[in-house]
């Protein structure tokens, strides 16, 4: 991860609210007793939520302690998945795919549009603590690019206008429709349906 | 058994085994770096690849087991280019540093690539750089050699019990660290420096000081505690270099604690090298005659009862042989060799060895320590206890200090009263000793080194007896002793065999000193003896023979300069009751001898004449004295008998007899290393600012 301009002290406390520890509860007890060290992920996924999308080191050693696990354990755990961020990240988190699916259908214009409209280069984050953006690897729509990932959210057929815009009302404070900006459902064809248009070859047609 | 081919020799092998221990029982050498013996397997090196009929890929031997109709080939052109391109992979990132990297000599990495490299690499692009960890005062990193086969984090994870090493981050980024770079907090972390199979974990004191081709290696037996390790002494002219383990699947498998490995250093330092004699207050150096002369002048003429002695913890088996002499020749009943006060019964063996054996802890299935916290009196005997612990269906209860011992136990209780509970069948933990079958039991000093250890000894027997634990008739798997008695002295056992305890009337340690504290003790000759209460030696002429100047030696008014174990050919006898002789490594400092020669030297100037002129007299006399120490390297199983005493016990808390594993005995005492490591691990622990 990389640096950042907003200046966040790290908490020296961490604890579930009352809400998150009922449901790190419910996590752990889908796992046999004594393999509750098979919830980590999730717990950080939980505590991540918690703690405004990062992970600081009380973070980690409180779930450490919930899961009875070494703290290295978890820290190694924390450091592998990427989508765990150990430093603070900004509301939105965007997340541009410039993987080579989306590199040819132009991530690198998506790119230059995010830079532009909001003033930061990859890996930093807007002074606000609004925007942090980041570069990723293939986020599995490749069907729908280029695309991007602003917190759990997925914006696909993107062109610099839409991702603009995108941005412009995350900054507003509206949360713009996920999906193809395209206006095409899901991934199906851009160009409208290609077979099964017609009613040619069916029972009762010749 | 299943029926493979291996490179065209049909071969039967065990079921269950892989194709890489296969290969090896054949004596086909497959190169490998993660795989190791003795720890989990990872099969992320690649390096031990060879090819498999039927298989569109090599495989990695090391994770595949055999089975039938297998047929590989370990020497076929696609195992040989697999193997070349791995090696080619992992000097990718692998520095080429091997002149100023102290692996260099004793390396896997530059052997295999040596014999199984392509010679030459088609990368031309930069190295990656890791960051070096601060692991602490023994193990010195150089993180960019690290080639990521995990042993390190294995070694630590499975066989230490200490959960701190790990790999963070994924890919290229990868590295071995501990959380936050704190130092390993094992006993035994000195382990991964030979596990390495590259120079990324190395030896913080040894760093650029030889290189393996310059040293000569001598196998002995360590005595910094009463495992009796077998270690190989490294030595460059008079100076031991370093100390590794050897092989020894009964003792101390193929580990070393950090006290053994380490404390070598402590060997250059506060060395007695030459007899001084107090003259006026002060020590002064002083020739053997004088010094000699000196001790004739205040012993001759004394009577015996008045002059008594004390063996140290590091005595050996023919220096308390010759001491005993010389007493019974002085006509001195006051001899002992317990000076911490251990009420150990020297008449019964059984009473005061570890009678299952180190291996033989691996068939127990329940275990009661009592009064002793085996990671620091034994750290080998810990990890043996966690290997069965791992193993399952093992349950330890402990009376005695609550400390992390690396496995899971049930706290039982602090002191006497709970081991009454638990021998009067009233604690719950007595239904787990009545079901098991093989049920032992491990006494340590903490227990014994009291006024009432007697009383503990005698209790700990009856418990040992009502719960089966001692059944030293019939044969084979019904035969079993699970009475176990833990040292922390090299010395102890082979004291004890030798009868080194007060004879009828004669005083103890505590007699001893009370003796010459009140003026009763004239002459006191302590051989290494410095773990006493000196100031309680009163107005005492003390004589002291041994290697350091530490305690004993300034309390002295004559030092006679002995032999560490690493410069004398000698015999110790570990807490099993197991003979094992220490070979002489390097010549003992300036005028220091060797231990029994100094005192049948002396023995001369006294008037008592010993009856043996060389090592092998003195080893008959060994032999006469107690047959069993002829019998090199056995354990021989002691019979039972009753020990111990009837009396009440005192309710207080078992203490620990080790308050700082680091430090015990003159030796450690001495090493620069072994004080870094006491204030690094035993220190509060430091914290760092940033993750």
């Amino acid at each position: 991860m990389s640096a950042n301009t907003v200046a966040v002290e790290p908490p020296e406390q961490f604890k579930f609210t009352p809400a998150n520890r009922k449901r790190a509860k419910a996590l752990i007890a889908k796992y046999p007793a004594g393999r509750q060290a098979s919830a980590v992920v999730p717990l950080l996924d939980l505590a991540q939520r918690q703690n405004g999308g990062w992970l600081p080191r009380a973070a980690i050693e409180y779930v450490a302690a919930l899961l009875e696990m070494p703290v290295i354990r978890v820290w190694e755990v924390a450091t592998f998945y990427t989508m765990l961020n150990l430093k603070p990240v900004g509301r939105h988190l965007v997340q541009l795919c410039t993987t080579t699916p989306c590199w040819l259908m132009g991530s690198d214009a998506i790119l230059e549009a995010c830079e532009k409209t909001l003033g930061i280069g990859l890996g930093q984050t807007t002074e606000d603590g609004a925007f942090t953006l980041v570069e990723v690897e293939c986020l599995g729509a490749c069907a729908n690019g280029p695309m991007m990932q602003v917190n759990d959210d997925y914006y696909e057929d993107l062109d610099p206008k839409s991702t603009a815009a995108i941005l412009e009302a995350l900054r507003a404070g509206e949360r713009p429709a996920p999906g193809s900006q395209a206006g095409r459902q899901a991934s199906a064809p851009a160009p409208g349906p290609t077979t099964l248009t017609g009613l040619e070859g069916t029972a009762g047609e010749s | 058994m299943v029926k493979m081919a291996i490179d065209g020799r049909e071969v039967e092998v065990e079921p269950g085994v892989t194709v890489l221990q296969a290969c090896q029982s054949l004596g086909i050498e497959i190169p490998h770096f993660c795989y190791h013996e003795r720890l989990s397997i990872a099969g992320n090196c690649r390096m031990c690849l060879v090819e498999m009929e039927k298989s569109p890929k090599p495989i990695a031997s090391c994770a595949m087991q055999v089975a039938d109709g297998m047929v590989i080939h370990t020497n076929s052109e696609m195992a040989v280019k697999a193997r070349r391109g791995v090696m080619e992979f992992l000097l990718i990132n692998h520095p080429l540093d091997c002149p100023i990297c102290d692996q260099g000599g004793e390396c896997d990495l530059q052997d295999q690539a040596m014999v199984f490299g392509a010679g030459r690499s088609r990368y031309v692009e930069h190295k990656r750089a890791v960051k070096d960890k601060d692991m602490g005062p023994l193990v010195k990193t150089f993180m960019t050699r690290c080639i990521h086969c995990t042993r390190c984090i294995r070694f630590a994870t499975e066989i230490a019990g200490v959960e701190e090493l790990g790999a963070v981050g994924r890919g290229e980024d990868m590295e071995v660290t501990t959380y936050l770079e704190q130092s390993l907090r094992s006993e035994l972390s000195g382990n991964v420096i030979d596990l390495c199979p590259v120079g990324a974990l190395t030896s913080k004191p040894y760093a650029f000081i030889a290189r393996p081709w310059e040293l000569s290696k001598t196998e002995s037996i360590d005595v910094m505690d009463a495992v009796g390790s077998n270690i190989r002494i490294d030595t460059r002219g008079s100076e031991v270099m370093r100390i590794l383990p050897l092989l020894n699947e009964d003792i101390n498998e193929e580990w070393i604690s950090d006290k053994t490995r380490f404390a070598c250093d402590g060997l250059r330092c506060q060395r007695l090298d030459r007899p001084y004699a107090r003259r006026d207050g002060r020590l002064e150096p002083a020739t053997w005659a004088a010094a000699f002369a000196a001790v004739a002048g205040r012993v001759k003429g004394l009577d015996g009862a008045r002059i008594a002695a004390i063996a140290g913890d590091l005595a050996d088996a023919e220096a308390m042989v010759a001491l005993k002499d010389l007493m019974a020749g002085l006509g001195s009943p006051n001899i002992d060799c317990r000076q911490d006060g251990a009420k150990l019964d020297a008449t019964v063996r059984a009473g005061y060895l570890f009678n299952t054996t180190i291996a033989g802890i691996e068939a127990a299935d329940a275990c009661l320590l009592i009064g002793t916290n085996p990671r620091w009196e034994a750290p080998l005997i810990n990890a043996r206890l966690r290997k069965r612990w791992l193993m399952g269906g093992f349950e330890v209860g402990v009376i005695g200090p609550k400390v992390d011992l690396t496995y899971r136990y049930e706290y039982l209780g602090a002191g006497p009263e709970t081991l009454a509970e638990v021998a009067g069948g009233a604690h719950a933990f007595a239904k787990v000793l009545e079901k098991a079958e093989r049920p032992m039991l491990i006494l340590g000093q903490g227990a014994l080194a009291r006024p009432d250890g007697g009383a503990v000894l005698g209790a700990a027997r009856r418990l040992a007896e009502a719960f089966g634990m001692v059944r030293p008739s019939g044969n084979g798997a019904s035969r079993w002793n699970g009475f176990n008695v833990l040292h922390t002295a090299a010395a102890r056992v082979g004291g004890l065999d030798l009868g080194l305890v007060p004879d009828e009337g004669g005083r103890d340690v505590a007699g001893i000193l009370d003796g010459a504290a009140a003026g009763e003790i004239e002459v006191v000759y302590l051989l290494g003896a410095d773990e006493i209460d000196m100031d309680r030696l009163g107005q005492a002429f003390v004589i002291y023979q041994g290697h350091h100047g530490d305690a004993g030696a300034h309390r002295a008014d004559v030092i006679l300069p002995g032999a560490a174990f690493t410069e004398k050919d000698a015999t110790y006898v570990n807490t099993e009751g197991r003979v094992q002789r220490a070979r002489l490594a390097a010549f003992p400092p300036g005028e220091a001898r060797e231990d029994w020669k100094i005192l049948r030297a002396l023995s001369e100037a006294l008037g008592a004449k010993l009856p043996y002129d060389n090592l092998g007299e003195v080893r008959a006399r060994l032999a006469e004295v107690n047959p069993g120490l002829a019998a090199v390297d056995r354990t021989e199983s002691a019979p039972w008998g009753e020990f111990g005493t009837d009396g009440e016990t005192d309710p207080a808390p078992f203490v620990p007899p080790i308050d700082n594993f680091y430090m015990t005995d003159s030796i450690s005492r001495s090493s620069e290393t072994m004080a870094k490591c006491a204030e690094a691990f035993l220190g509060p622990r430091r914290e760092k600012a940033d993750g």
